[in-house]
């Protein structure tokens, strides 16, 4: 007895030494991945993703170092994963929502200024070359250059220039000091050079001894176009004079013209407001929120109906061959909704989709589900129908069975016929228990981006939306297009000021659940 | 008419008319998916020459998926497969560790920090896409091993949402398990890891199975992460790859998208009609407490 006592209180001993090595390891790993990462991004100039790292790096510390948070270990991994993947971009979209992120403003300011400094022009007078072209059998180009001084340069497209003295592999030189080949290259005479556009559009040199060919016999060294003023903070265009000043991460002269890009910046309200200055913008969004709305109505009234209905008529024990009727029902829930989404894309299709020869050799119809934008909604609500009634059909038919039997018997010995008993004991008591999911199938249906998007991609498009707008477009579908679809440019900005409004919504909607299920909870306890 | 009937031969009636509903009821349900069993059979592989009871039989759809470079069918279900285990298996871990101080411990801001979760829960990953993929294309600048286009990025994402998701399940569970077993092993000096992986774990294993088998089946489903966070073909998983059968010329490609559509489906259907009734009953009871 006494043994065995001993032997386990060692065997413990020993756990907790293996536990401690151990523990020190993983926080040796982990503290070293973060300073490496940390370092890393603020190397790649993303700060704010450094600092995160770093805070959340630090807080793991403390949590695995205290005593007291040890409960906190347990769930450490998982809480690293939320903080970075769950809520920094919700608190990332808030910052991007009050910027101008987006095509045309990718880069950070410095970064803008820089690469606009690396641009260079062929200005009109300037350091001149006689030049002489030459081409190799991959019609890659080569120039040979002179200058007033006698000075020579061999050039390639995106390589300093050589000079002439110490150029390589060069043919015989005729009476001007030209040679007739270099290397592979063997030389152009005039009239191939004149029937040719390739040349004069090449620029040869590196970046910093551009040089261009100006006319049949004149080559140019090019020169920075931008001259950056610290002080004034404004870009100076030499080729025109223009003057371009920061403002709102867009380079803007006096006169209102706009350098091709700018700088990521702050822009305020300005993505909110976008929309109420304008009124392409705004038609084109209310009709969407007003048709998300009511979709996700829609969508959640009719699943619940034909559920509630077919979990009322078939709830009869009595009835024979209830479970295969029921495991056929159940079927559209089965399969992932992806694929029946897009299944029901072909079945839709408006010349060759099943539905329409039915129609057509029925009735002889032939709806454009696909053009007409209320046929494409009502197209929507009956595939949404078909994927969304079985959940409702196994939940009620879960909630009906729970109904206490006397409560029928007593309605029935008042003599409440079988519509009174519905409407007044099934319907209310079952709200009751399924109300809560209501909601949050409407929050489901209200973000349902896989349908919209997989069946019909928004379409069919709203004619003049300066974005790319459907009349099937919900929110989360519409902030897809800003951001990812091909093609357009990326408003990065716009895209997730909508998202918050989308967020604000759907807080709303689940705080009034979370009050209704406390309610709930109360009278459960109290009964 | 009717009360002519015995009472025998009107529950009859009854149940003759319930059975005309349920017939209506299961073609709606289950005629999309004889559709495609047909198309996928049909070897003329376009959706106008598509009948419910096609002329020919023939695999040659099956083939041109397994045949084809330009749709790396095979490759897609491997991807697939591999996101949706790993997925499945470390968040059923950080889930099963996180719920369980819930459960078995009190400490400070324990409730506080079960509602924040279940806030934030509140708004799903898409949501937040932009921002999403803002901080790969970040983290793959740092590290391109886990950047865009790369399977440990969107399981890093999928990962982020593990907590909210289960850990109120979870804990449910752990609470319908009595303290008593714990305390007593407790007694005999057993540390919380101890009584974690030796009592309640085994126990937990039925519950655990199915919280395994639904994260599996919404991994395996999701489309808009994978599709922003995945650039080429060879690394999409398949239900980003089936889309892109309905780009171009959707009704000539009809056949051999039928044909990947049951192949995904396939595994997908077997876990649900296999486990029905486990599957709902975690599923309502989750929902109700959720």
């Amino acid at each position: 007895m006494e043994v065995s006592e001993k032997r386990k209180k060692k065997a413990q001993q020993s756990a907790t030494l293996w536990q401690v090595s151990l523990r020190l390891f993983l926080l040796l790993a982990l503290d070293g991945f973060v300073i490496w990462f940390t370092l890393g991004a603020f190397a790649e100039g993303y700060a704010q993703l450094g600092i995160v790292v770093a805070l959340i790096g630090g807080a793991s510390n403390y949590i695995i170092l205290s005593r007291d948070l040890y409960p906190l270990r347990w769930m450490l991994v998982g809480l690293i994963f939320m903080a970075m993947f769950a809520i920094w971009p919700i608190i990332l979209t808030v910052f991007v929502a009050f910027t101008n992120y987006g095509d045309g403003h990718l880069v950070t300011k410095p970064q803008s200024i820089e690469l606009f400094l690396q641009e260079r022009y062929l200005p009109e007078g300037g350091s001149a070359y006689t030049w002489t072209g030459y081409i190799n059998e991959n019609d890659e180009y080569a120039l040979w250059l002179q200058n007033e001084a006698g000075e020579s340069y061999l050039a390639y497209p995106g390589q300093t220039l050589i000079s002439g003295a110490e150029a390589e592999g060069l043919g015989e030189l005729d009476e001007n000091g030209i040679p007739a080949s270099v290397a592979d290259y063997k030389r152009l005479n005039a009239l191939q050079v004149a029937s040719n556009q390739t040349i004069s559009e090449t620029q040869f040199g590196s970046e910093l001894d551009g040089v261009r060919i100006r006319s049949a016999r004149e080559a140019s060294q090019l020169e920075p176009k931008y001259e950056y003023d610290k002080e004034q903070d404004t870009l100076l265009d030499v080729e025109t004079g223009t003057v371009y000043m920061a403002n709102q991460g867009t380079w803007t002269a006096k006169n209102g013209a706009t350098l091709p890009f700018g700088f990521r910046a702050s822009v305020g309200l300005d993505n909110f407001t976008r929309f109420f200055k304008s009124s392409a913008l705004s038609g084109p969004l209310l009709h969407i929120i007003s048709w998300n709305f009511i979709f996700a109505f829609l969508s959640v009234f009719m699943t619940f109906s034909l559920g509630l209905i077919i979990a009322y008529i078939y709830n009869d024990r009595t009835l024979p061959g209830r479970k295969i009727i029921q495991s056929f029902l159940l079927i559209p829930y089965t399969i992932p909704s992806l694929i029946t989404i897009i299944i029901w894309r072909g079945m839709f299709n408006n010349e060759v989709g099943v539905i329409n020869r039915v129609l057509e050799s029925l009735f002889h119809i032939a709806p454009a589900w696909t053009v007409e934008p209320n046929l494409a909604k009502l197209a929507i609500l009956i595939v949404n129908l078909w994927l969304g009634y079985p959940y409702f059909m196994l939940v009620t038919s879960g909630a009906l069975q729970a109904i206490p039997e006397d409560l029928y018997e007593a309605a029935s010995i008042d003599g409440a016929n079988a519509f009174q008993k519905f409407f007044r004991i099934t319907l209310p008591m079952l709200l009751v228990s399924v109300g809560p999911l209501l909601v949050a199938s409407f929050v489901y249906n209200f973000n349902n981006f896989n349908l919209i998007f997989l069946f019909i991609e928004g379409g069919p498009p709203i004619p003049n939306s300066p974005t790319r707008a459907g009349y099937t477009d919900i929110l989360i579908s519409y902030v897809y297009n800003f951001a990812f679809a091909s093609g357009r440019s990326k408003e990065y900005g716009l895209g997730s000021a909508i998202t918050i409004i989308i967020f604000i919504i759907v807080a709303v909607i689940t705080l009034f659940q979370f009050k209704y299920t406390r309610m709930w909870e109360e009278v459960g306890e109290n009964a | 008419m009717l009360k002519n009937l015995s009472f025998k031969q009107r529950i009859w009636v009854g149940h003759g008319i319930r059975w005309l509903i349920a017939l209506v009821l299961i073609f709606f349900a289950i005629f999309p998916v004889l559709w495609v069993i047909s198309a996928s059979l049909n070897p003329s592989n376009s959706l106008a020459s598509a009948q419910l009871i096609p002329d020919h039989i023939g695999f040659d759809n099956y083939k041109y998926l397994f045949e084809t470079p330009q749709y790396p069918f095979p490759i897609w279900l491997w991807n697939s497969i591999k996101i949706s285990t790993i997925t499945t298996l470390l968040s059923v871990s950080i889930t099963v560790l996180a719920a369980y101080p819930f459960s078995r411990l009190r400490f400070k801001g324990r409730q506080t920090m079960l509602k924040m979760i279940l806030l934030i829960q509140v708004f799903p990953g898409l949501l937040a896409m932009i921002a999403m993929f803002t901080l790969i294309t970040q983290f793959g600048a740092i590290v391109p091993a886990l950047g865009l286009d790369t399977h440990a990025g969107l399981i890093m994402v999928y990962l982020g949402g593990a907590m909210g998701v289960n850990i109120w399940l979870m804990k449910g569970f752990f609470d319908t398990i009595p303290r008593d077993i714990d305390e007593s092993a407790m007694v005999d000096g057993a540390s919380h890891w101890q009584i974690f992986t030796q009592l309640l774990l085994p126990l937990m294993r039925p519950i655990l199975v199915v919280i395994a088998l639904l994260t599996f089946i919404g991994t395996y489903g999701d489309f808009i992460l994978a599709r922003i966070l995945l650039k080429s073909t060879e690394q999409y998983p398949l239900m980003v790859g089936l889309f892109i059968f309905t780009g171009g010329e959707f009704s000539k490609k009809w056949g051999a998208f039928a044909a990947g559509a049951l192949i995904g489906a396939l595994p997908i259907m077997t876990i649900y009609l296999l486990l029905q009734d486990q599957i709902v009953g975690g599923l309502t009871q989750g929902a109700v407490k959720g």
